[in-house]
């Protein structure tokens, strides 16, 4: 038998589709131009990036003129934190409200601007994964510069109440900004109808390459440079245009967000399947909102096994996941996001999660949910930590 | 993170995984809240290890580091069994990542904690002969 290579890590990164890989190919050597030469050759680049601009800003309810390419989410993060910062400052506003569990795109900006002088306050979320509007609205100061709240966790999958929060912000004339790379062609978004000021996106999530990116800015914001140098993206973000990658990335919110609900459907019954199927096991939980939850993400802890070993288990199958144990975040501690929604640390090292995208087929989640089973009693029985609950505490059947 | 062979060797083909039910030594070290717990079961004729067995909850250098500990001390006096370091553990697994280093940590300490626990079945003080085994909360990854 042929090994099996079943892909489960698409909040990670997600494989170029075909029809963005042809879209971006003529821009590496036929259409390689300069898009701010003055010659023909350097128009055709010119169009092809303002055509990708139309095609992002219209993915997402924006205008053209308020669509900046960058590297990718990270970038996108950092400019839309570090810019409303230091408008913030002319200001005398210094104050800046995010949440507990974003990214580390958005937290380490976050602590680097306290390093600055700036005061962050962190909302909580509840067990589910979600952030309460009221919180928010509560935190809003005379000196806050900018709310930032993303739209999708990365984790745990849960879409949060952008809406709400868009709603209190425009009444409070706060700048929201959304982190939506995970949230970008698995839910519809219209930055008006949400009033979503700036909102990032990243190509790598939706089949486009690693590398390139988008920030919304909401025209009569005036967001200060990230990047000084050449006068591209209107001056605001200095570096000779990634065309090929620009390229692609129009082509794969185009096509991610064409028809957005028949995926999602599609998607959350082999979630839902997977979801239900794991669950099965005993002494495990989902992580994150059932309902209100990314339409491929699957987060759930399994008692008595450590992340790490059971996903390079996985991995001997031909299941490729991800974990929030401490072994695989790289530092000492589990995910930051587990521990938000109040997961002990034993619990949060036995975290699974599976990622699936459109091309997760049926056949594959029942290879996933024969071979998860096998691989967690395996785990468990050289466990001396099950050993411990199945003694001590006796199994109760879910946590 | 990579893993080299040996180490996913022992990953995946565990050696002297189980308990011992008549053990005459047992040893645990590590906590649940760090994310790994090894277990050691020594059963010990005269002064040789004759059988040796473990139980870990941990990633795969804590899974491999355990497998690799015990193929090291079984069938060896308890003295041999004392002279063996962490490092000898990671050369005998052709390296480990750095931040794996700690697992190897926890493997000398199983063992030493079991032999402990031996002496003291024995009604021998084991401090002097197993000396300073250190313990996890002194990792830096628990607060
Ligand atoms: C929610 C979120 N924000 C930001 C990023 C960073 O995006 P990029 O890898 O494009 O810099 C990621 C992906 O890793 C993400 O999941």
């Amino acid at each position: 038998m042929d090994k099996k290579f079943i892909y489960c890590d698409n909040a990670a990164t997600t494989k170029v589709s075909k029809n963005v890989l042809e879209a971006a190919l003529p821009y590496f050597t036929e259409e390689y131009g300069n898009a701010s030469s003055i010659y023909m050759f350097g128009q055709n680049a010119a169009k092809a990036l303002l055509k990708a601009r139309e095609t992002v800003a219209k993915a997402i309810g924006a205008k053209q003129h308020e669509i900046f390419f960058t590297s990718g989410g990270s970038e996108s993060d950092n400019w839309a934190i570090k810019g409303m910062a230091l408008n913030g400052a002319k200001l005398g506003k210094k104050h800046i409200i995010t949440s507990v569990f974003e990214h580390h795109a958005v937290l380490h900006t976050c602590e680097f601007l306290e390093k600055q002088g700036y005061e962050v306050t962190y909302i909580p979320v509840d067990e589910k994964g979600l952030v309460n509007p009221e919180d928010v609205k509560n935190a809003i100061r005379e000196d806050t510069c900018l709310v930032t709240i993303m739209f999708a966790n990365n984790e745990i999958g849960t879409i949060q109440p952008i809406k709400e929060i868009g709603d209190i912000c425009k009444e409070k004339k706060v700048v929201f900004h959304t982190d939506a790379v995970q949230a970008i062609g698995n839910v519809e978004i219209d930055v008006k109808a949400l009033n979503i000021d700036m909102l990032s996106l990243s190509g790598h999530k939706i089949h486009a390459p690693k590398g390139v990116g988008a920030l919304y800015v909401r025209g009569g914001i005036s967001l200060p440079n990230l990047i000084h140098g050449g006068a591209q993206e209107k001056n605001k973000r200095a570096g000779t245009e990634n065309l090929p990658g620009i390229v692609g990335l129009a082509q794969a919110i185009s096509d991610a967000t064409q028809n957005i609900k028949e995926k999602q459907e599609k998607i959350s019954k082999l979630r839902d399947r997977l979801i239900d199927g794991i669950l099965k096991i005993q002494e495990t939980r989902l992580n994150g909102d059932r309902e209100k939850r990314l339409c491929g993400n699957v987060n759930i802890s399994i008692r008595g096994v450590e992340g790490e070993s059971l996903l390079l288990m996985l991995d001997m199958f031909g299941i490729l996941a991800s974990s929030g144990s401490a072994c695989t975040s790289g530092s000492l501690d589990p995910s930051h996001v587990l521990l938000a929604i109040g997961l002990p640390h034993e619990i949060a090292h036995g975290s699974l999660r599976l990622s699936i995208s459109e091309e997760t087929t049926d056949e594959d989640v029942d290879y996933i949910l024969e071979t998860i089973p096998k691989v967690v009693d395996r785990l468990r029985s050289m466990s001396p930590l099950w050993e411990r609950i199945c003694k001590n505490e006796g199994i109760t059947g879910t946590i | 993170m990579i893993y080299s062979e040996k180490v996913m060797d022992h990953f995946t083909n565990p050696r002297n995984v189980g308990e011992i039910a008549d053990a005459d030594g047992v040893g645990e070290v590590g906590n649940a809240k760090c994310g790994d717990i090894m277990k050691m079961y020594l059963k010990i004729e005269g002064d040789v290890i004759r059988d040796v067995k473990f139980k870990t909850f941990g990633c795969g250098a804590a899974i491999a580091t355990s497998s690799m500990a015990t193929e090291l001390i079984k069938g060896k006096t308890i003295d041999e069994a004392l002279k063996l370091t962490n490092k000898a553990v990671v050369e005998a697994l052709e390296g480990l990542p750095p931040a794996k280093l700690h697992c190897s940590v926890l493997a000398e300490q199983a063992m030493k904690s079991a032999i402990a626990d031996y002496y003291k079945r024995q009604g021998v003080d084991p401090t002097l002969i197993v000396g300073d085994i250190g313990n996890c909360e002194e990792c830096h990854g628990c607060h």
